[in-house]
């Protein structure tokens, strides 16, 4: 195995703008790439994640696929950080949280404007929605939280290059934002 | 002679009546608050601007300052229980700042920059909480209240009216509307009294004025509380 530092990413309950922003770091994703090598990520298409030391997690936890794939990644990360308002807070999913799954489906499924074939999903091939969407440190320890919705390409670039040469990641004022 | 008192090891004069925050103030030192507002009767409610005088926790806010106070005041521990109140104020209510309407001049938000707050640490409450847009001009979202009675103070102290009044207790506790039918539209608020622009939250709103400056313009963007606050109760 190479000396590289192994970063692991994925997008849980998100919409992949913490991705698209971490991409934003344009020609330093070269500059990236001399240190680090990719482990399971959207990037590599690798399935599963092992011996990794950042794990990146965006989006909070809506679903039992959700916790198993969180789970792996505590698991498999020596440092797991938060990325985003969602893995923080539950971000703008979590607006359904006092509503009760039966009637998000149904208004979604069944009753919504527009539905056509009214059918409430049931293959056993998608996983089961939990009752609410959850911040990920209410499922696994996080050792770091990156906020913003989505964290600006500056922030990504000053995590990972604190930490890569060895220094405890510190963000200052003016890149701390939970939008 | 002045009288003095010391914060953080800095000789500050004071006037027999100030409270610890208005004397801090004058002399250009911060200490964080949401629930404080120099114009109102101190409410010392959000414990924010919690100091330690002569080793002992207390609100700045209502505390009187007398001569040869101790006081400490931006120190690691109270820092970190600013940050620990800060952090229940998010998961008590509903912040969520990428869909509010006052993100970036928000006081909540801004405190928790400056707190270096990264995360809300609690488990969340997601609490349900009503939406009142009712009245034609203005919008309470009760996600966002933090039952500061900054809008009760300013109703009754400076309006001349009686809108708004924090009812229940603890987890049950509401911003309630003094209306017959406790709808906003019922009551006799109007858009330009000082209550419908105190909310140091989003929880009270102007229709029809959000996202109106880019981010990155924004009151929080690039200045701090502590700078933005100072000058304001200063000028006042």
């Amino acid at each position: 195995m190479s000396d590289k530092i192994r970063i692991a990413t994925t997008s849980l309950a998100g919409c992949f703008g913490c991705h698209m922003s971490f991409l934003d770091i344009d020609e330093r994703l070269l500059k990236l790439a001399a240190l680090v090598e990719f482990d399971r990520s959207p990037i590599t298409d690798i399935e599963h994640c092992t011996n990794c030391d950042i794990g990146l997690i965006e989006g909070g936890v809506c679903n039992s696929e959700n916790v198993h794939v969180l789970r792996e990644f505590r698991k498999n990360c020596k440092l797991l950080v938060a990325v985003g308002a969602c893995s923080i807070n539950g971000g703008l999913p979590a607006m359904r949280n006092h509503i009760s799954v039966e009637d998000c489906l149904n208004e979604s499924y069944i009753d919504g404007i527009g539905v056509e074939n009214p059918q409430i999903p049931n293959d056993p091939e998608l996983p089961l929605l939990l009752d609410k969407v959850y911040p990920i440190h209410e499922i696994v320890k996080v050792d770091y939280y990156l906020p913003g919705c989505p964290p600006s390409a500056d922030v990504f670039w000053a995590f990972l290059t604190d930490v890569i040469e060895g220094r405890e990641p510190n963000l200052p004022y003016e890149l701390l934002h939970y939008d | 002679m002045n009288k003095t008192i010391s914060i953080d090891g800095k000789t500050i004069p004071f006037k027999t009546g100030q409270t610890i925050i208005e004397a801090a103030t004058a002399a250009g030192v911060y200490i964080p608050h949401l629930c404080h507002n120099p114009d109102y009767k101190p409410h010392g409610s959000c414990k924010l601007c919690t100091v330690k005088i002569n080793g002992r926790n207390c609100s700045a806010c209502t505390f009187p300052a007398t001569e040869g106070q101790e006081i400490l005041n931006k120190t690691p521990e109270l820092e970190n229980d600013r940050r620990k109140i800060t952090q229940m104020l998010f998961v008590e209510g509903n912040h969520f700042c990428p869909s509010c309407e006052q993100s970036g001049n928000c006081q909540l938000q801004g405190l928790g920059y400056y707190l270096s707050m990264k995360d809300n640490h609690f488990p969340h409450f997601f609490a349900n909480r009503e939406l009142d847009a009712s009245h034609p001009e203005l919008l309470i979202d009760h996600n966002r209240c933090i039952f500061c009675n900054l809008c009760v103070r300013a109703s009754q102290q400076s309006d001349g009216k009686n809108v708004f009044v924090i009812s229940g207790r603890g987890i049950n506790k509401r911003l309630t509307v003094n209306s017959t039918t406790g709808k906003l539209k019922d009551s006799n608020i109007s858009v330009d009294d000082c209550a419908a622009q105190i909310c140091p939250t989003g929880a009270i709103l102007k229709k029809r004025t959000a996202y109106a400056v880019p981010i990155g313009q924004r009151l929080y963007d690039t200045k701090k509380i502590d700078e933005i606050a100072l000058e304001q109760e200063n000028k006042e």
